[in-house]
């Protein structure tokens, strides 16, 4: 099962950004883990400074802004 | 073209009155609003395929392990050219103080960024006319350079929060970027999204504030009392600055209505720089990182160089 990440400080771009990659899985009928992660810490962990970040699998696979519909939609399928 | 087409709404669609009050306030709105958003669309497109907005992640990159005066260059160089939401001004702090920039230098950036930036500089000729424009961008360098150089000698070190020393960055991510035309274009059409949504409600606040100063401020009252004679209308417009945020481009039509009004120009760039670079929320979210007397320090210092600035430019004029 993928594993999917959301950094950021309970901004509203997060919220979104969460609410998409849970829309996409759902369309696509894939069952994926999703996780907020708030802690400053462990974003910076990820050696990620712009927010929202997404993070598949231990990988940082977006940065600094709301994925585009198509991109949540690969990170989901492939 | 814009003047033309909001002449035609304003006056013949609406009916009203050129030498009304309402009829000069609408027509400014619409002038504007059909302008900057036009023109704001366009720049960041552009500079979206050229891949020319920096995150920054590659900033901290650049700029560590750099000696001093060049990573100040460098930081309010590229706070001028990095276009980042005040969401992600306490990472971006950690960021910074976890690869060893000095505290100075991270300041100049947070100086920099929120004042300038590519796409308001654009709007700023669109509107203003290149001198003002480039007058703007260089006193907003210029402040941004010696407000970090202000602050390093105060020693903010002690003042920030000490969770933050013991965080460790990891590898940065650099994600790689898909250079290809097709991969380009959506990556502008994606950056035009994000960034007219974060900003339009703030430009569309400008412009009708602009508009309304436009319509209903009369002249004669503007050049008695903001002409530049009296001296304390500087450090007003800093005071009234300061709880005011507006992103750069929502403050340029307000400071266009104020310079055709007659409101000298060193009043106006005042405003403008005080609404842009100093508010209250962004001093909220830093508090996160940074304890209030840096922050107090902060807010003092850039009001004062905001003051001298406006003076300054009064004197000359």
């Amino acid at each position: 099962m993928k594993k999917f990440k959301v950094l950021g400080s309970g901004c509203r771009n997060c919220e979104i950004t969460a609410n998409v990659i849970a829309q996409a899985a759902k369309e696509a009928g894939v069952e994926i883990e999703l996780e907020k992660v708030t802690d400053m810490a462990a974003i910076l962990g990820y050696g990620v400074m712009s927010t929202p970040g997404v993070v598949l699998d231990e990988r940082v696979v977006h940065t600094g802004s709301i994925p585009g519909p198509d991109q949540v939609r690969t990170w989901v399928n492939d | 073209m814009f003047e033309s087409l909001a002449d035609v709404v304003a006056f013949r669609l609406l009916g009203l009155d050129p030498g009304s009050h309402l009829g000069a306030a609408v027509q400014f709105f619409l002038l504007d609003v059909t302008k900057i958003f036009a023109l704001l669309v366009l720049v960041i497109y552009v500079m979206g395929l050229l891949r020319a907005l920096l995150s920054p992640e590659r900033v901290r990159l650049f700029v560590r392990g750099r000696p001093h005066w060049q990573a100040r260059g460098m930081a309010v160089t590229l706070g001028a050219i990095t276009p980042f939401c005040s969401c992600s001004s306490v990472p971006l702090f950690i960021g910074f103080v976890e690869a060893g920039i000095p505290l100075g230098v991270t300041f100049s950036f947070l100086i920099a960024s929120p004042m300038i930036n590519e796409v308001a500089a654009v709007i700023l000729v669109g509107v203003l006319g290149l001198k003002l424009a480039g007058l703007y961008v260089a006193v907003g360098l210029v402040v941004a350079w010696f407000g970090g150089i202000a602050m390093q000698a105060f020693r903010p070190e002690r003042w920030v929060e000490d969770y933050v020393w013991k965080i460790r960055m990891g590898e940065a991510a650099t994600i790689e970027p898909d250079t290809s035309l097709w991969g380009r274009h959506r990556y502008a059409l994606a950056e035009v999204k994000a960034i007219v949504g974060r900003i339009w409600r703030w430009v569309l606040i400008g412009i009708a504030v602009g508009a309304l100063f436009h319509g209903f401020v009369p002249t004669g009252w503007v050049t008695a009392h903001l002409g530049g004679h009296a001296w304390y209308t500087v450090p007003a417009a800093v005071l009234i600055g300061i709880p005011l945020y507006s992103n750069a481009t929502g403050i340029i039509p307000v400071a266009e209505a104020m310079l055709g009004k007659g409101v000298a120009v060193g009043t106006t760039l005042a405003l403008m720089m005080s609404v842009a670079a100093l508010s209250l929320p962004e001093m909220l979210i830093l508090r996160k990182v940074i304890r209030w007397q840096a922050l107090a320090l902060f807010a003092g210092i850039l009001a004062i160089a905001f003051t001298l600035v406006g003076w300054a430019f009064n004197l000359m004029a």
